[in-house]
């Protein structure tokens, strides 16, 4: 298959590959898709006091083009506030990095890692404003 | 090291033409084109010397008669006229119905498929998880109208070697027709048809150090075995198969056997060493799974299978060496091998199977480069893994939910 050169440069220098504590009220924990169907994307976001994502990690098993989506997506969200980050729409990644149509799912797949990390981090938010 | 030719470990998908082949092959493409069917005048005699010197080379290998040798045109051919033509000639004095294995090669599955579709029953037996065929569950599959059975020696896949003696002595006393198709075993294991059961026997060129494109069928004499031809025309091949025979292929297959014929001892105990030494590396990265027996096996073959990591992202990760994945990525999906999946093996360790397979011209350094490319890449991608690192936490992935999509 042939790789854009932005699928290939985040799939051999992936971007903030790692794990922050899923534990932390100000961690959000988004973990989609399912080994058999090939891609599992596990993103992460902290947001500081004021609401805006001061870092973000990713951990995926998939393909290039899916390690790629969860890199540029990791990019991207620093310094976007959570509503900003819910705006990420799948068709944006897949034309930052030139994705063939087989595999505009891998955008998909980071779209609604996004959106899950996003609700994660929000339930916590209601939820410790309700203990509060 | 990527502006460099991959080292090539795909010998079972095909091996480079053994120079002493290719000048062998050259004058008669040249100078000695004659037709060999041509009797009146020296082109052709001389032509016919050479196809029947290499008929000649191809019968020793394998212990055969000479005029028990069909050329064809490779092992697809072999296999669909030994298939189609004996169960065709049979069926109306025995039956129609035939016994095969799934995880046996795309020619013979297919060929048997279409016996199916032309209104013959066919049994796919389910190998053990090492590979093998159970003798047992071969004689639960006979029935009275079972007129042919098929069965591979090496596997292409995961190299396993299956006990065609004993299978062929079950097929003798059921009065079967027994195919076997050894495209991936000349040169690699001993065959010895004056005292292996086998009735049908297909080969090819290729995978042998010869050139693509010819193969050969061995059709039985004592007890003689009939064929119907599938291909008509002027009568070549005392019938079974007509077509002006390649001069120049033919002669590349009979050298290729015949070198095979001669150096195949001291050539696998060369690379049964190499073997251990990918394995003994291999095997040292973690959650690693060889996929097929290792002992009922050529020492060719190592197929494995890496937990965690993804197939495609496999494939990228180690571009510089030429290996066959157990993924065939087509342009829509990742379909994980049927044979591997015939072993029981997951979709996700199916996925993440690599086959590396040895030959002739593979070095020591070629082994310890790939062990070294492995041992790095499988550690960053799993370095990548939710899987990997959910795993390392102790969790048990198979009672997850996950969400499909």
């Amino acid at each position: 298959m042939a790789y854009s050169d932005k699928v290939l440069d985040h799939y051999e220098n992936p971007r903030n590959v790692g794990s922050l504590d899923k534990d932390a009220a100000n961690v959000g924990t988004g973990m989609v898709g399912a080994p058999a169907c090939g891609d599992v994307m596990k993103l992460q976001i902290q947001v500081n006091d004021a609401g805006i994502i001061e870092d973000a990690k990713f951990k995926t098993y998939g393909c290039g083009s899916a390690i790629a989506s969860s890199s540029l997506v990791t990019e991207w969200l620093k310094g976007k506030t959570l509503d900003q980050a819910a705006e990420i729409k799948n068709s944006a990644i897949a034309e930052e990095l030139a994705l063939p149509p087989v595999k505009i799912h891998c955008s998909v797949l980071a779209e609604d890692a996004i959106k899950a990390a996003v609700a994660d981090l929000k339930s916590k938010q209601v939820g410790s404003k309700e203990a509060a | 090291m990527s502006d460099r030719a991959p080292i090539y470990l795909d010998y079972s998908a095909t091996t480079p033409v053994d120079p002493r082949v290719a000048e062998k092959m050259i004058p008669f493409i040249t100078e000695h084109f004659g037709n060999p069917a041509s009797r009146s005048h020296p082109y052709g005699w001389t032509a016919e010397k050479a196809v029947e010197n290499a008929r000649e080379e191809v019968a020793k290998l394998v212990n055969a008669d000479p005029r028990e040798i069909v050329w064809t045109s490779g092992a697809t051919e072999s296999n669909n006229l030994a298939i189609k033509g004996a169960a065709n000639f049979y069926a109306a004095s025995k039956g129609k119905h035939i016994i095969t294995v799934a995880t046996e090669h795309k020619a013979v599955i297919d060929a048997v498929r279409e016996l199916e579709r032309q209104g013959f029953e066919a049994t796919y037996l389910v190998p053990e998880p090492n590979g093998l065929v159970d003798l047992d569950k071969f004689k639960a599959a006979i029935r009275p109208e079972t007129v042919l059975a098929s069965v591979m020696l090496v596997n292409n896949e995961i190299g396993v070697i299956q006990d065609i003696t004993a299978i062929g002595n079950v097929c003798r006393a059921n009065n079967i027709i027994f195919h076997v198709d050894a495209a991936q075993a000349t040169g690699k294991v001993v065959i010895d048809l004056e005292t292996l059961p086998v009735d049908l026997m297909s080969f090819c060129a290729h995978k042998t150090y010869g050139p693509k494109g010819i193969g050969a069928l061995y059709v039985r004499r004592k007890p003689r075995i009939r064929i119907e031809a599938q291909m008509h025309g002027g009568g070549h091949e005392r019938g079974m198969r007509s077509g002006t025979l390649a001069t120049h292929q033919i002669v590349g297959m009979g050298e290729a056997f015949r070198i095979a014929r001669e150096e195949m001892a001291a050539e696998n105990e060369r690379i049964r060493m190499l073997r251990d030494r990918l394995l003994n590396g291999l095997m040292d990265i973690e959650e690693t799974y060889i996929n097929g027996d290792l002992d009922h096996r050529v020492p060719h073959n190592l197929n494995i299978s890496f937990n965690f990591v993804e197939g495609e992202s496999l494939i990228m990760a180690v571009k510089d060496i030429a290996v066959s994945s157990g993924s065939a990525c087509t342009s829509a999906s990742l379909e994980p091998s049927y044979v591997l999946r015939a072993l029981g093996r997951s979709d996700e360790l199916a996925h993440s199977s690599i086959r590396f397979s040895i030959g002739r011209f593979t070095t020591q350094a070629d082994v310890d480069y790939t062990i070294e490319l492995l041992k790095n890449k499988i550690g960053k991608l799993r370095e990548l893994s939710p899987l990997w690192e959910m795993f390392k936490d102790g969790v048990d992935l198979s009672k997850v939910q996950w969400a499909a999509h």
